[in-house]
């Protein structure tokens, strides 16, 4: 997460504390249980989805035909061979849930970075611009959060094609408002401030009082966003799998695995049940995670 | 106010020129022919696909089939389907009160469950129910709705048989016509027997997960709303009154609380119709979503552009409309920039 480097900025705006800003950081951010709770979960994933090649014990694709649709070992008829069980086509499900890790927390971040970077780009020009250019960007993002999500994703896709690239496209636009409102925002509450004001007078460029002087003040609220932004860009871009218009077979996307397993789950729930846990598990744990980085970093918005 | 109307709706024209604009772009970049598409791939003569390409207004300059669109758009006309021929605006107001049906529901579900759930939590703060609530919400708020659609279907449809799997009711022990388009009216209009408990029951499980969203939001909401009003003067002097805790809760509180929830509830449209395509998906419920689901199967793109657009136009409208509610309940905003 970008915590670690971001802290030290989103703690200067306040009044100087005793405590380390980090040190300050980290013992608020203890404090929440479930933030704690979250973020281990969230580093075991996230290690099952480096490490994906060496802890699966087969390909994700690999078939197994003489073993489909085994249930897991704790069920009956399971085989220590395959402990979650096999798909439709004999796919180690354990393998795929592990390689599907990695492809679902790769998408979450990818979004995350492009929509931050160009967020970040799009609503400082906004405010610092201002008037026709200001209007124009804003008007396009009421343009964006106009349309569902999930349709405005799935239009995007029906243009450009169904893949995985594209759904990290589709996603990014639609949450890109997000990130360009909020930074607009306080980065209009900062300009008027004296520092702003100082750093003007002194001679600073237009890029400098945007980057170097507004931008490490409007941090805090962005981290907590891009935080939540990650959970969300994984359920969106799990949609479009289960309905086809995300990642392609046999890619072990964990949207598109409910999508392959639909038919079955009268027959074999488990195979059902599974990705869907898998997306379910990740995506609380980044919510537990971002609800602790909110508390800590923005007092302001602080949920009693 | 109605001027302070009027600049709100006319901060939303550029947003509807702009829509226009990108859903007629759109069309023109999806890959595929529209004329192919109605003919099939086995090809045409030359002379027939000239002439199909002259009744769909294709072979006009661009910049022509564009004002040719904004003006049919302007008149109601949203396009017509290249599978059935039917006009756009024709099947989307066949299938749209299915999905306001499941949607209300789905709302009003939320809503019934998460406002007292939300109080109690407050009122209670730091108890077993408030850490219950809160985790409950936590991975109601994060749940991927297409699969808790699944789950529940196999639990409740398939293992204990409580509920049916998909539609809006029983084709086989009931038919009437639609009167009003609400498959619970128009089972009680019909008369017949047992109608509307089947359209009841197949109303549960969809509006269980469409719901599951906005009631994790709502019951969150309201929770910390509450606890802030709890902590106000006028809710001591209230107390300090004597009034009764369920008075002061209920009224005094609850009134000033429930400000941002109603909120909440107007931004979470756009939600709502969203969660809705997934949900008719899975259920196959006849509605807006589903349709626009299969429009891309079938590469029917205007009924996929009419469709975007006047789900998107909904949007918009009920934004404003909410907006403009609120100016009117606050005058303060009425001001703002």
């Amino acid at each position: 997460m970008p915590a670690d480097t971001a802290v030290p900025a989103g703690a200067a705006a306040r009044p100087a504390a005793p405590q380390s800003p980090l040190a300050e950081f980290w013992s608020s951010f203890t404090e929440n249980r479930g933030a704690v709770f979250g973020m281990v979960i969230l580093v075991l994933i996230a290690l099952t989805a480096v490490f994906a090649d060496l802890i699966a014990p087969y390909s994700p694709i690999e078939q197994f035909r003489d073993f489909t649709k085994l249930p897991p070992v704790w069920d009956d008829g399971g085989n220590w061979r395959f402990p979650l069980g096999t798909d439709a086509l004999g796919r180690d499900t354990l393998s795929r849930l592990i390689h599907g890790a990695r492809i679902s927390l790769f998408i979450g971040l990818s979004v995350m970075v492009v929509s931050v970077v160009i967020g970040v780009c799009l609503g400082l020009v906004a405010a610092f611009a201002g008037g026709t250019v200001d209007s124009v960007i804003m008007r396009v993002m009421d343009l964006i959060i106009a349309v569902p999500s999930l349709v405005l994703c799935i239009l995007v896709v029906a243009v450009l094609g169904p893949s995985l690239p594209n759904t990290i496209w589709a996603v990014t636009i639609v949450y890109l408002p997000r990130y360009v409102r909020l930074v607009r925002a306080s980065a209009l509450s900062e300009i008027g401030k004296d520092y702003v004001t100082a750093a003007r007078v002194v001679g600073a460029g237009r890029l400098r009082l945007m980057f170097v002087t507004v931008l490490p003040n409007c941090i805090a609220p962005l981290i907590v966003q891009a935080a939540l932004g990650v959970s969300d860009a994984i359920l969106e871009a799990a949609a479009l799998g289960f309905l086809g218009l995300g990642a392609q077979p046999p890619t072990p996307e964990w949207g598109s695995m409910l999508a392959d397993s639909r038919e079955f789950i009268r027959s074999d729930p488990w195979i059902v049940t599974l990705p869907g846990l898998a997306i379910l598990i990740t995506v609380v744990s980044i919510n537990l995670m971002g609800d602790g980085l909110r508390d800590a970093l923005d007092p302001k918005l602080k949920r009693s | 106010m109605i001027k302070y109307f009027l600049r709100r709706l006319a901060l939303t024209l550029p947003t509807f020129v702009a829509l226009m604009f990108v859903t007629f772009v759109m069309i023109r970049l999806v890959p595929g022919d529209p004329v192919e598409v109605r003919t099939g791939e086995r090809g045409i003569a030359p002379e027939r696909l000239a002439q199909l390409r002259h009744e769909m207004g294709l072979d006009q300059p661009i910049w022509k089939q564009f004002v040719d669109y904004v003006v049919g758009l302007l008149h109601g006309d949203f396009g017509t389907s290249l599978v059935t021929s039917e006009k756009v605006l024709t099947e989307f107001s066949v299938l749209f009160p299915a999905t306001i049906e499941l949607s209300l529901c789905a709302m009003l579900f939320a809503v019934l469950i998460g406002v007292p759930a939300g109080v109690i939590a407050a009122v209670k703060r730091g108890g077993p129910f408030d850490h219950g609530v809160m985790g409950a919400s936590v991975i109601g708020f994060s749940m991927p709705i297409f699969w808790w659609g699944l789950l529940l279907i196999m639990l409740v449809s398939e293992r204990w048989g409580l509920t049916p799997v998909s539609g809006r009711l029983d084709p086989i022990k009931f038919y009437f016509d639609s009167v009003t388009g609400f498959m619970l009216i128009d089972s009680i209009l019909s008369g017949q027997e047992g109608a509307f408990l089947d359209a009841v029951q197949h109303l549960i499980l969809p509006t269980i997960v469409l719901g599951t969203i906005p009631l994790a939001v709502i019951a969150r909401i309201t929770r910390s709303s509450m606890l802030e009003v709890l902590s106000e003067d006028y809710v001591r002097t209230a107390r300090a009154k004597g009034l009764s805790p369920f008075r002061v809760i209920g009224l005094h509180a609850l009134r000033n609380a429930m400000i941002p929830v109603v909120t909440s509830i107007g931004l979470q449209i756009g939600t709502l119709l969203a969660g809705a395509v997934l949900t008719e998906t899975i259920f196959s419920w006849p509605g807006v979503g589903k349709w626009l689901i299969e429009s891309i199967a079938r590469r029917d793109y205007p009924a996929l552009q009419g469709g975007i657009m006047l789900i998107s136009s909904i949007v918009i409208m009920v934004n404003l409309l909410v907006d403009v509610m609120y100016g009117a309940i606050n005058p303060r905003l009425r001001h703002a920039r």
